[in-house]
């Protein structure tokens, strides 16, 4: 049997990489593959499965790449195998195999107690789940967690992200009790606790109460106590999906699961197993690496191979509620006669213990809480000699001297693919010389991602220099281009690209270099080549929505208006027949704009004394403020006054990324300040300035920068704040980032723009001075010249024809973009799903 | 008005759209022909025409996208979500399988003309 027609059941990460690594080996075409899938959708990465929570969608989770020599066929759940005949039978009919790889998986275990049948109790398996987490946790308050092992923490910390006030319930007397010690569980519990999740340990869940609408309300602990949750997920464990072997007479492990020897063969030989659903002698394994092996494993018999599964890794390294939290080798230190290295820091709050041979020169394994920077050194580290001392490795800054260069040719740097340092080098080697590429050719960081680091730190090693290209027609950073074109005194694109870059540019270099000539003051965006190198909401300076239409955003500068000019917004809002809506930024936002009407309808704002207010672009947006001591029985400076001062100083400025401000008139804080890139509060004596803070799905609340500051004091450290981030900043970096990436942080800035250590400060407050001396309004010099508003039309062809696809409806009494008028052809092609891109590590 | 009746039998004759100067090199513009919405430009000394439809979005907008070139091929960014299509195949380079209807451009006298084209 080695080759003919191959059924794969399941089509999650194992049986995906399974498929995969045949395919890559099965170069004479032997196998015909057939995946039956039972979810809806293609293998994703199950191990980032949270960063659904973090606004990662699910078509960046996708691992499915599609293949022409593989049917997918999703929605097809298999009911039965049929052995004597050797079919397996769905809803849709038979496929026959001559050989068959189970790759099911496991679903969560949900412990037999009253109640978890109550709408709103959930498990955390599939994107499907978070998807309906999410939409329960709209508008509740309150949640549970059962299980504080790994996955009930990482459920912990979604449902604090959805904004519940979140409790964990573990029958153990410590959290993630498989991984860590009881004094990394000590250590993990305070950190837990301190992020405001309540965990209830030692004690089992008894049963689960509805409220008066039927949904959970409530747990019931068997000690008699009651833990509120409007919303309760279940992560107590899984077990192995082993119906269709059961079915089919197929031998199980003691604790289920389809047993398979070594070889991954269950007790019939053209029947195979992998993954979680696999009791490999006995054993199942819940981890995606020892997965991978085992799918590694069957490729490579079905082709002739003599592989068996190595042993598992259990190796684990994760981010729990923002602690690092590590756990590889012998962590529980069970081995005869080892020795302990323990470690405890109250100060940096980290735990880490480290188990060694009985000779104290090999490394067995370890437990690492709060600082995990070792780990990678460390696990590739387990079963050889110590790279370094133990003290060394565990101090705090992360085993300084003891890095992936440090490593011997057989560690192992990506344990979820099993690639090891002498594989990367190989590849470095052979000219894979960025961590794409390492991650392309070798599959290193394709998985959890932990590893990325070590690559960087391998790629140094092997002196290889790491580029900052911005893209294939770069090779410069957004600074480096800033700089060169800055000093050089580059005035258009054609000649930066021909001079410094090659190709014609994309839609990636060409905004950068639209807006650093901007940030530069080269005169306007639509003027010449550079209308070529706007964006869309740039070119029509309008926002872009989804029917095709613009909305319209005037500047109302700290959200001041006069009755006059709010009557003009509404005329021209009826007149237009635009949706109008008030913004988070103090303003009022009309939609439903075709593009040959934005000139006419600015031409109404204009003549009623309204500018633009660069909502379309990356530039200061708006100035919030409160209502200051003007009117305030609180209040003890003129925020408003202040609000309005700093928005028309900085309109129009152009950066790396949207900009936004506000101020408050006292401690109070209603302006909501320290949101903002820059925001400022009032106090009894002058100013406090804080910087970096945004909204957004990873809010984050600005740092204090300089206190009680003059208005002069304060105007001239936010000139030069957002000179230096306009100049130094990446692509698309906000302000936070920005400082976080910054060596030396928030101490850096200070020393660059208050102290003036780099002799910047002359140069910055020269660039705002010009800034401001420059600014003139885009709209109305549009308004006046012709070839500008030749751009503002329908059809080239057709000037007086309005584009026929933008057509609305009626909601809540203003009009709304008409649903279903476009169509969506995106090409049938059932059984050929799309790819959207290989996974991207965020770190 | 319904969407199908925009969409033409067949049109086998060139139509004129405008003068080459008013196409500026690597930014779009949009045409009617015949009902259909075509997206035109001009890019390294070439014009091509696509629909103006973006198929992913389901809005008529690929003539605002940016133009410029990946691995030395015409590429055109869709305004909504930034996939990137091959002028030259419509082929879009980020999702397999999604791709954009060409249509046929040419200069002659002076003007642009375009063909409407009926692929399958």
């Amino acid at each position: 049997m080695s080759g003919g027609r191959l059924v794969v059941v399941g089509n999650g990460m194992v049986g995906q990489r399974f498929v995969e690594a045949l395919r890559a080996r099965d170069h004479d075409r032997r196998w015909r593959v057939t995946v039956l899938a039972e979810e809806g959708r293609p293998a994703y990465d199950r191990v980032r499965l949270s960063a659904f929570f973090d606004g990662v969608s699910a078509e960046e989770l996708n691992l499915h790449t599609p293949d022409d020599g593989v049917e997918l066929r999703l929605g097809e759940a298999v009911r039965d195998i049929d052995r004597d005949r050797r079919v397996v039978r769905t809803a849709a009919g038979e496929h026959p195999y001559d050989a068959l790889v189970l790759a099911t998986g496991s679903y969560a275990f949900v412990p037999p107690v009253d109640g978890t049948d109550l709408p709103g109790v959930f498990v955390y398996r599939t994107l499907d789940d978070l998807a309906a987490i999410r939409a329960h946790a709209e508008g509740r308050r309150t949640g549970a967690v059962i299980g504080g092992g790994l996955l009930g923490l990482e459920a912990a910390n979604a449902l604090r992200l959805l904004g519940l006030a979140t409790s964990v319930v573990e029958f153990a007397p410590r959290l993630m009790p498989v991984q860590v010690d009881e004094a990394g569980g000590a250590m993990l519990r305070r950190y837990v606790e301190e992020l405001g999740v309540t965990p209830y340990l030692g004690v089992a869940t008894s049963g689960l109460r509805p409220g008066p609408d039927g949904t959970v309300a409530a747990l019931e602990l068997a000690d008699g106590r009651t833990v509120d949750a409007d919303l309760v997920v279940v992560a107590a464990g899984i077990r192995p999906r082993d119906e269709l072997a059961r079915a089919a007479g197929l031998p199980l492990g003691p604790r289920g699961g389809v047993l398979v020897d070594a070889t991954c063969r269950t007790a019939d030989e053209r029947i195979w197993a992998v993954g979680e659903c696999a009791a490999v002698d006995g054993t199942c394994h819940g981890l995606v690496a020892p997965g991978y092996a085992t799918a590694e494993v069957v490729a490579d018999r079905l082709l002739g191979g003599a592989a068996t599964f190595p042993g598992a890794d259990t190796a684990t390294k994760l981010k729990l509620l923002g602690v690092d939290v590590a756990s590889f080798g012998d962590a529980h230190g069970t081995t005869p006669g080892c020795l302990d290295v323990t470690f405890t820091d109250p100060a940096t709050r980290s735990y880490a213990r480290l188990v060694l041979s009985d000779d104290a020169k090999t490394l067995l394994g370890g437990v690492l809480v709060g600082d995990a920077s070792a780990y990678p050194t460390l696990r590739a580290s387990v079963g050889g000699p110590l790279p370094a001392p133990p003290l060394a490795l565990l101090a705090p800054a992360g085993g300084a001297g003891a890095g992936a260069g440090a490593l011997p040719a057989a560690a192992q740097v990506c344990s979820c693919n099993a690639v090891t340092r002498a594989d990367i080098d190989t590849a470095i080697a052979g000219g894979a010389v960025d961590v794409p590429a390492l991650k392309a050719c070798t599959r290193a960081g394709t998985s959890c991602g932990s590893c990325v680091p070590m690559l960087k730190q391998l790629l140094d090693a092997a002196g290889v220099q790491q580029s900052r290209a911005l893209c294939e027609h770069f090779e410069l950073s957004r600074q480096e281009l800033f700089d060169t074109v800055r000093v050089r005194g580059i005035r258009t694109f054609s000649q930066l690209i021909a001079e410094h870059g090659r190709g014609r540019g994309c839609d990636i270099c060409k905004p950068v270099v639209a807006s650093i000539l901007a940030s530069l003051g080269t005169g306007h965006v639509l003027d010449g080549e550079a209308a070529s190198l706007q964006d869309t909401n740039d070119h029509f300076l309008a926002n872009l929505q989804r029917d095709g239409s613009y909305s319209v955003v005037p500047r109302i500068p700290g959200g001041e208006i006069t009755p006059d000019k709010l009557i003009v917004i509404g005329e021209v809002a009826r007149d237009f027949g635009l949706y109008t809506k008030i913004t988070g930024g103090q303003r009022i936002d009309l939609f439903g704009a075709r593009v040959e009407q934005l000139p006419q309808i600015w031409r109404r704002l204009v003549d009623a004394g309204f500018e633009s207010g660069h909502a379309y672009g990356k530039a200061l947006r708006t100035v919030k403020s409160c209502v200051g001591e003007t009117w305030c029985r609180y209040g003890v400076q003129d925020s408003v006054g202040l609000a309005v001062a700093l928005e028309l100083r900085y309109r129009g400025l152009r950066a790396p990324h949207k900009l936004k401000s506000a101020v408050s008139g006292c401690a109070r804080e209603c302006a909501e300040a320290r949101s903002k890139d820059f925001g400022i509060i009032a106090t009894e004596s002058g100013w406090n300035l804080y910087v970096g803070g945004n909204g957004g799905f990873r809010p984050r609340h600005a740092d204090l920068f300089a206190t009680d500051l003059s208005t002069e004091a304060l105007i001239q450290l936010i000139d030069r704040f957002l000179m230096y981030y306009i100049r130094t900043a990446d692509r698309l970096q906000r302000t936070a980032a920005w400082i976080e990436a910054m060596d030396g942080g928030l101490d850096h800035l200070r020393s660059v723009i208050v102290d003036d250590s780099l002799g910047l400060c002359a140069e910055l407050d020269a660039a705002m001075a010009r800034h401001v001396a420059s600014y003139s309004d885009e709209w109305r010099d549009v308004l006046e010249d012709p070839k500008r508003l030749r751009r503002f039309t329908s059809f080239v062809n057709a000037p007086d024809v309005p584009d026929p696809s933008i057509t609305f409806a009626v909601e809540r009494g203003q009009p709304v973009p008409a649903r279903g008028a476009a169509p969506t052809p995106v090409p049938d092609r059932p059984h050929q799903p799309v790819a959207l891109g290989l996974p991207e590590v965020r770190r | 008005m319904t969407l199908t009746a925009l969409r033409p039998t067949a049109t086998l004759d060139w139509t004129a759209i405008c003068p080459l100067d008013r196409l500026d090199p690597d930014r779009g513009v949009a045409a009617l022909v015949d009902g259909v919405q075509v997206a035109l430009f001009r890019t390294g000394g070439e014009l091509y025409a696509v629909d103006n439809l973006d198929p992913v979005g389901g809005a008529y907008v690929m003539s605002r996208g940016i133009v410029g070139s990946r691995k030395g091929m015409p590429t055109l960014a869709s305004p909504l979500h930034k996939q990137v299509y091959d002028l030259r195949t419509g082929q879009c380079l980020d999702l397999p399988g999604v791709a954009l209807r060409r249509h046929e451009a040419r200069c002659r006298d002076g003007l642009v003309e375009v063909r409407l084209r009926q692929e399958q």
